[in-house]
């Protein structure tokens, strides 16, 4: 197991003193180049989920383990990607993607070429020298991928990124996303909203409960890939993950 | 747009020279005839009442505003940092500044004078009072208004809390800090003619023109005012232009 969550739980105090738990003993197990989403209503802590495997927030207890060490903070071999524009505005497109590489001390040519490699692969090879403003929401996340796959994390830890993109925008970098995996063979935690948007991608689906979040159903998807999302075995687990979170809204657990 | 510009600035020449025409006094009104030649000859002393020439006083004025405003920023900087990112030493200082800030800086001429004696001391102390609170107010406001994502991004990618001072959290708050000191230049100009008019003080534009009224110089007291409201605008538009040069981002970010 590359990363491995063991009984996460975390609460909040609130200011009248009361306490909500957001996530209660979580344990999933992520393999070396898996894809799993976790897929759960807003407000099931999921976001709050990925942060802490980012060492972002602290869990109230259970820890997390990569590559068989406990992490206690941001580590070097994890990058997140944001839900929200995330990119630099002041810093060119080129010196966003540097970024992580110069915070790690590496030399201006040999951070240069890593980061025009790594936009290469995302496709703005010639975008290198735009301010954030000048592009799409769909090139800016796609910059955000680039400047996280540039510091050769083994694990990307995905917050809803293509949650704020029109439609077409995210099934095409869906696709994108999925030829990248398939080359750098990164472990993938990814987390969404979007049951269309989980079977597609993953190789496992981790729902969860909402109030506190707890692990509801893990369902593995062996489709082939490329997957068709108009096909009969597709639309058939898209149904079952459905019924799975649908179920919780109409037992009034949302 | 130019020539529209233009048009009033004329209009007010032109209504000014029949005024003076008109009231025939020029201790109330110089006509632009006796104004013109001292702001033509700006080297020249004989048409200053023997206290150097424009450009002299000018230089002496901008010399004092220099240092007050330096020592303003050197101050107001770090501090507004500080307080922007721990909210700890931000209620610390709080309630101290809302206090102060709201005594205008004339008001501290003479607890200056009493400390300082008179001198460049005290001139320097109310122009610095002067800069300091916009200085101040605006880096808090900067540094607050620094994205929550883009300091966590430059964490989860490995930045030291040095790191993330300089490459995220001061660019971020940068076109803040800008609008800070440019209205902080503003006032300090402004408390400069005033501080000039202190027990003491035989130099500067502010000097110059009470020095013109003491001889009932009108044509003297608007020569100055024009330098001092050139200048005034030139510096302002150097702010300007820096800020629209690097700092564009802010306004053009989604």
């Amino acid at each position: 197991m590359a990363l491995i969550l063991d009984s996460i739980s975390k609460s909040f105090v609130l200011d009248d003193g009361s306490v909500v738990e957001a996530l209660s003993s979580i344990t999933l197990g992520v393999a070396d180049s898996e894809f799993v989403s976790v897929l759960g209503p807003s407000g099931c802590g999921k976001t709050t989920l990925l942060r802490i495997v980012a060492g972002l927030e602290a869990p109230t207890s259970g820890t997390i383990i990569l590559d068989g060490e406990k992490i206690e903070g941001p580590s070097p071999r994890m990058a997140m990607i944001f839900q929200e524009y995330s990119l630099y505005p002041w810093m060119t497109v080129i010196n966003n993607i540097e970024f992580g590489l110069e915070m790690r001390g590496m030399k201006r040519e040999e951070r240069r070429e890593k980061a025009f490699k790594y936009l290469d692969i995302v496709g703005l090879g010639e975008f290198a020298d735009r301010y954030p403003y000048e592009l799409s929401g769909g090139m800016r996340q796609r910059v955000a991928v680039a400047r996280a796959l540039a510091v050769d994390p083994h694990i990307l830890l995905m917050d809803e990124p293509f949650g704020a993109l029109d439609a077409q925008t995210r099934n095409m970098l869906q696709r994108e996303l999925l030829d990248i995996w398939e080359k750098t063979r990164k472990t993938i935690l990814f987390v969404t909203h979007s049951v269309d948007e989980a079977v597609f991608l993953s190789d496992r689906i981790v729902i969860l409960t909402s109030r506190p979040g707890r692990v509801k159903e893990i369902v593995p998807i062996d489709l082939p890939r490329p997957r068709e999302r108009t096909g009969v075995e597709f639309a058939r687990i898209r149904r079952y993950v459905l019924d799975q979170v649908e179920n919780m809204v109409t037992a009034g657990k949302v | 747009m130019r020539y529209q510009r233009l048009l009033l600035p004329v209009l007010l020449l032109v209504v000014w020279e029949i005024a003076a025409f008109a009231v025939n006094n020029p201790f109330i009104i110089p006509s632009l005839t006796t104004v013109v030649p001292i702001l033509i000859h700006p080297f020249s002393s004989s048409y200053t009442l023997g206290t150097g020439s424009l450009v002299w006083n000018a230089a002496i004025s901008i010399q004092r505003v220099g240092l007050g405003f330096l020592i303003a920023t050197v101050v107001a900087i770090p501090l507004g940092i500080l307080m922007g990112r721990f909210q700890a030493l931000n209620d610390a200082f709080d309630s101290l500044i809302e206090l102060l800030r709201p005594i205008p800086p004339l008001a501290w001429v003479p607890l200056a004078l009493a400390w300082f004696k008179i001198g460049l001391t005290s001139i320097v102390f109310i122009i610095f009072i002067g800069a300091f609170f916009p200085i101040l107010l605006n880096t808090i406001d900067g540094v607050k208004a620094v994205k929550k994502t883009w300091l966590e991004v430059a964490m989860t990618l490995g930045a030291g809390e040095r790191q993330i001072l300089l490459k995220v959290l001061l660019p971020g708050a940068a076109p803040t800090i800008w609008t800070g000191l440019r209205v902080g230049f503003g006032i300090a100009w402004m408390c400069v003619v005033a501080a000039e008019w202190l027990p003491g003080i035989s130099q500067g534009l502010g000097y110059l023109i009470l020095y013109a009224y003491n001889f009932g110089q009108t044509n003297l007291i608007i020569a100055g005012m024009v330098v001092i409201g050139l200048i005034g605008l030139a510096i302002d538009l150097v702010f300007k232009s820096v800020e629209r040069k690097w700092f564009s981002w802010r306004d053009l970010e989604r």
